[in-house]
């Protein structure tokens, strides 16, 4: 074990002598039905060991069956990468032991990935362009849970006892794997961070993932060196494990620069390990040791044929390539009548996707951007998590939209169904339902209340009835009290005019 | 005749007809297991209660004039202890697994229960299907019922010494390297290797995943031929099963058994006789290849230039996947589990288990596999191998152009006496010197009584294969073979 008592440089001085170089991998779930090779489900959160069979759990004699969803998600997002498919490829077995993998082996792609050699082009805060190369995405099978319990630090080395929750074991994963991302100078976690947002709005924009890096259904290691300036061989290499935000990929990137130059400065060398990213406070430590290089007997699964698709089927999926996140900024940016400032800050709050999904799911723009960048915005502030990790879905906010245009909710009340579908209690009508924040819109119930904020406040009904309609704002407010501002304020104006006329 | 002593064509044929119920046979059977197997033991469990409940069910529909669900329903079965059953213990003939119980029934298991077989319990076999010889069961060995001092081959001696010792009318076994065929050839009984992928692998109990094929034993061809039929067909559950129709190897028996096999060319293997073949197997085969022509078949000498690699290719291709297969076997979920007391690390807990829970063949395997596969060797080693695979593929392509079956000795020697090779895993290994090809390149292979041994007077076997799904054109040489020649199980000594 290395110790963390390395001297940090200083970041600049880190980019007066280094040059950073850079590799991706970016595991994501897949939101099939059913796992990668068995029936079972994949929801997240069931009861610990309750979404499990004979294959998932490698019980002796199960085998496995490729599921068909897994390989078409698999070759839509190796075409949406820019990527070529396969026309034959095989699953390998990737051999080591570990008590939450039930085989003792990841049903995992090698030498023959599905999807290869691709691109991503990634917009970075000041709208340059950057463009990171794919290596491949390949298809693997995700491990189970381990809960180490007791020890000092919830690994698996000092705990008392570990639990293991199978569920997840077998649940689609793919794999994509970055090029050598080199040449971006001081802007390495920058464009760290804008690949993994390009990448997950991308994944969402096929609809193949949750893309939720909060739940682990996408992560990121980060394979870090420096090189010296003008240097053509690259540095000892870190891997950071499991990098869950996109903040973290950045802070880890910057982080390790940091760490990288502080050893190397003081004479000492990089060690190639596994690392692991502390959120608390951006730093990261030593994992396993990685002296040799993991012997992982890698050979192609017997149990399994190969997966050949046609490349009819390849054109087919082409054609079911949804409007990627680049094609629908442009599209927008001139349907909404964007400055190119506003379209990035839209880009850059992560909210550009999420309005542009609410208005598919039928909400007029200007409102759906209003809550995005304004309320919502807020809540997410509020809670620490990006906008998107918000639990609220853009068909949910839309919801709330249609009801506030159908006169149900008032825009105050629908604040307080946001707030109501952000803790948990369902869908906004359930909300709405369960909250009783329908509004009033009981004409002769509005009227009862409107008589007696008249009587109560007789000079101010005598001046609207003089034609001094602003004072009418006294008893609207009183109104709103009554009604526990369950009125639409409009409409109560209305009231009170005619009833002054 | 005794109702152990009968194929099960005729007792299914009697079931069927009232003549005979199914608890009475299945009793039968019963009562010769707890007569002979103490001195046998073929078998690692025997369930009489479950065997009798499936007889009586079977006895119930017959009587209530319902049709029979198979042509065999109502026979007993041994059934070899590599195949998952929900009502029984599967072992593998290992201490890893002792006492364990799955909660799944495998595709085959399922299959012979929906066609009324009745299954006996479940059969000794060499630990995790390696070994020729039943020695390496963790459960002590099985012996030969032609001689009780002889080994009855393996891995599914259990399977066939059953047969041979008329404690069951049929069996299943499994053949990776020619755990079906060798123990049949030694034993005098038939065992077929169905081609890869013709019967499902769904919940048989890993060795060498493109090796394994789970396949009929029987007394006769045609016993053989009608379990095959229920056996076979295409499973969902694997993904490596043919989705074909089963090839009409009853068909092909019946009419082999007419004794006319005008028309078929037959292809007598050049590399597999000579050095390391016993005097005694070598004239029993010539004179069945005598009585093939003599049947009208036409017999040619067929070279098969790299079979002398198949043995060399297997022991790193087997291994290998073994390796990984038996990886699962941690301690962690099920099984086996020692130094579990809160003083050993999880890694250490795993690594004792299998320690403890292995033995030495399986050991070895595994090393060697671990191996085969290393970094830096995978080449040299498993992708060699590999190419030797497509080379015999391609010799048997070649072969099967001349001809329509190849016949060969199904194991060089006769049944060895125990513990005569145990300490020699060579010797062990060039039992299965003729069979391993088929297995190499996914064809069909069985082997059938071929006459005993002028030598010691044991049985030989004479092995037949066909090319992938032509499963059909070797029963119906084995059937007319059979017919000509007459079987040896009569002749075995009385236990």
């Amino acid at each position: 074990m290395t110790t963390n008592t390395v001297d940090l440089v200083d970041y600049d001085e880190v980019l007066e002598k280094f040059d950073p170089v850079m590799g991706l991998e970016v595991h994501v779930e897949l939101h099939t039905n059913t796992k990668m090779f068995c029936g079972c489900p994949t929801t997240f959160g069931g009861e610990p060991n309750t979404q499990v069979c004979p294959t998932c759990l490698g019980l002796p004699g199960a085998l496995p069956v490729v599921n068909k969803i897994g390989v078409e998600s698999a070759i839509r997002i190796g075409l949406a990468l820019n990527c070529e498919i396969a026309e034959w490829c095989r699953f390998a077995r990737k051999n080591y032991f570990y008590p939450d993998q039930p085989k003792n082996f990841q049903t995992s792609q090698y030498d023959e990935p599905i999807a290869f050699n691709g691109y991503l082009d990634v917009e970075l805060d000041d709208g340059e362009i950057f463009r990171v190369e794919i290596e491949r995405a390949h298809m693997e099978e995700d491990t189970g849970k381990s809960l180490h319990v007791g020890g000092a630090d919830g690994r698996i080395h000092g705990a008392d006892y570990s639990l293991l929750d199978y569920n997840r074991a077998g649940v689609p994963l793919i794999e994509i794997v970055t090029k050598t991302i080199e040449g971006t100078g001081e802007r390495a976690p920058e464009v760290a961070r804008a690949y993994v947002t390009a990448l997950r709005d991308l994944l969402r924009a096929l609809d193949v993932s949750d893309v939720r890096m909060d739940q682990g259904s996408m992560r990121c290691d980060v394979n870090l060196s420096l090189m010296p300036k003008g240097a053509t061989v690259f540095g000892t290499r870190s891997e950071t494990k499991n990098v869950n935000s996109l903040r973290s990929v950045e802070r880890a990137v910057r982080y390790e620069m940091s760490r990288h130059a502080g050893v190397l400065l003081s004479g000492g060398s990089v060690v190639q390990e596994t690392r692991h990213f502390d959120e608390s406070d951006g730093s990261t430590r030593s994992g396993r040791l990685k002296e040799t290089s993991e012997d992982y007997r890698y050979f192609p699964e017997p149990d399994l044929v190969p997966v050949a698709p046609s490349r009819e089927w390849v054109e087919e999926l082409r054609g079911t390539l949804p409007e990627l996140p680049w094609q629908m900024r442009n599209r927008v940016q001139k349907e909404w009548n964007l400055s190119d400032a506003e379209l990035r800050d839209l880009v850059n709050a992560g909210a550009l996707d999420l309005i542009a999904a609410t208005v598919k799911a039928g909400a007029p723009s200007g409102e759906a951007r209003s809550w995005w960048v304004a309320y919502l915005t807020q809540q997410a502030n509020t809670q620490g998590v990006d906008l998107a990790d918000l639990a609220i879905t853009p068909a949910q906010v839309a919801r709330v939209i249609a009801l506030v245009a159908a006169g149900d909710l008032t825009n105050k009340l629908a604040r307080q169904v946001v707030d109501g579908v952000l803790a948990g209690e369902g869908e906004p009508d359930a909300v709405v339902e369960s909250r009783g924040l329908k509004v009033v819109s009981d004409d002769g119930a509005l009227l009862a209340a409107i008589d007696e904020a008249l009587a109560a406040q007789p000079d101010v009904a005598d001046k609207i009835r003089d034609g001094k309609v602003a004072a009418a704002g006294a008893i609207v407010g009183a109104v709103m009290k009554t009604t526990k501002g369950q009125a639409d304020a409009k409409r109560v104006r209305e009231l009170i005019i005619q009833r002054c006329s | 005749m005794s109702i152990i002593r009968q194929t099960a064509a005729d007792l299914a044929a009697k079931i069927h007809s009232g003549e005979l119920s199914s608890v009475e046979v299945t009793q039968a059977h019963l009562d010769r297991i707890a007569e002979v197997d103490s001195s046998v033991h073929a078998f690692l469990h025997v369930n009489a209660e479950g065997a009798l409940k499936a007889a009586k069910a079977v006895d119930d529909d017959i009587a209530a004039g319902k049709a029979p669900a198979s042509p065999l329903a109502g026979v007993p079965l041994a059934l070899k202890d590599v195949f998952t059953t929900k009502d029984m213990p599967t072992t593998c003939g290992s201490k890893m697994l002792e006492g364990w119980r799955p909660p799944y029934d495998a595709t085959l298991t399922r299959k012979l229960r929906e066609a009324g077989i009745v299954i006996l319990g479940k059969t000794n076999m060499d630990e995790f299907a390696m070994g020729s010889s039943t020695e390496n069961s963790a459960y002590g060995p099985t012996r030969n019922p032609w001689d009780l001092d002889r080994i009855p081959g393996g891995s599914g001696g259990g399977s066939s010494a059953a047969l041979a010792a008329f404690e069951a009318p049929l069996s299943i076994g499994t053949d990776t390297g020619g755990s079906i065929r060798q123990p049949g050839a030694v034993t005098g009984t038939v065992g077929v290797k169905p081609t890869y992928g013709g019967v499902s692998r769904y919940g048989l109990v890993a060795f060498s995943s493109s090796l394994d094929q789970g396949g009929p034993c029987a007394r006769t061809v045609l016993d053989a031929a009608l379990l095959h039929e229920i056996i076979g067909g295409h499973d969902p559950l694997d993904s490596t099963s043919i989705d074909a129709p089963v090839p009409a190897v009853v068909e092909a028996a019946r009419l082999g058994a007419q004794g006319d096999l005008t028309g078929v060319r037959v292809g007598v293997v050049r590399e597999f006789s000579g050095d390391g073949y016993a005097g005694g197997v070598e004239r029993a085969f010539q004179a069945a290849v005598s009585q093939l022509k003599a049947l009208g078949a036409e017999v040619i000498e067929v070279s098969c230039p790299n079979f002398v690699y198949a043995l060399p290719a297997y022991y790193l291709i087997a291994p290998s996947e073994c390796s990984s297969n038996l990886a699962r076997f941690d301690a962690m979920r099920y099984g086996l589990r020692v130094a579990d007391d809160g003083a050993h690390s999880a890694e250490e807990v795993m690594s004792l288990t299998r320690e403890a829970g292995f033995g030495a063949e399986v050991k070895r395997r595994i090393m060697l596999g671990t191996y085969a596969l290393s970094a830096g060797y995978y080449d040299a080693y498993y992708g060699s191998a590999q190419k030797v695979r497509t080379l015999i593929t391609q010799d048997f392509t070649k072969a099967f152009e001349q001809v329509d079956v190849l016949v060969s000795p199904t194991t060089p020697t006769t049944a060895f006496k125990i513990g005569e090779r145990a300490d020699d895993p060579m010797a062990m290994y060039l039992a299965d010197l003729c069979t391993i090809p088929s297995n190499l390149a996914g064809n069909a292979g069985m082997s059938v009584p071929c006459g005993l041994s002028d030598e010691d007077g044991l049985p030989v076997g004479l092995q037949i294969m066909a090319p992938a799904m032509a499963d059909d054109r070797m029963y119906r040489v084995a059937a007319a073979y059979e017919a000509a020649a007459g079987g040896v199980i009569e002749r075995a000594p009385q236990l």
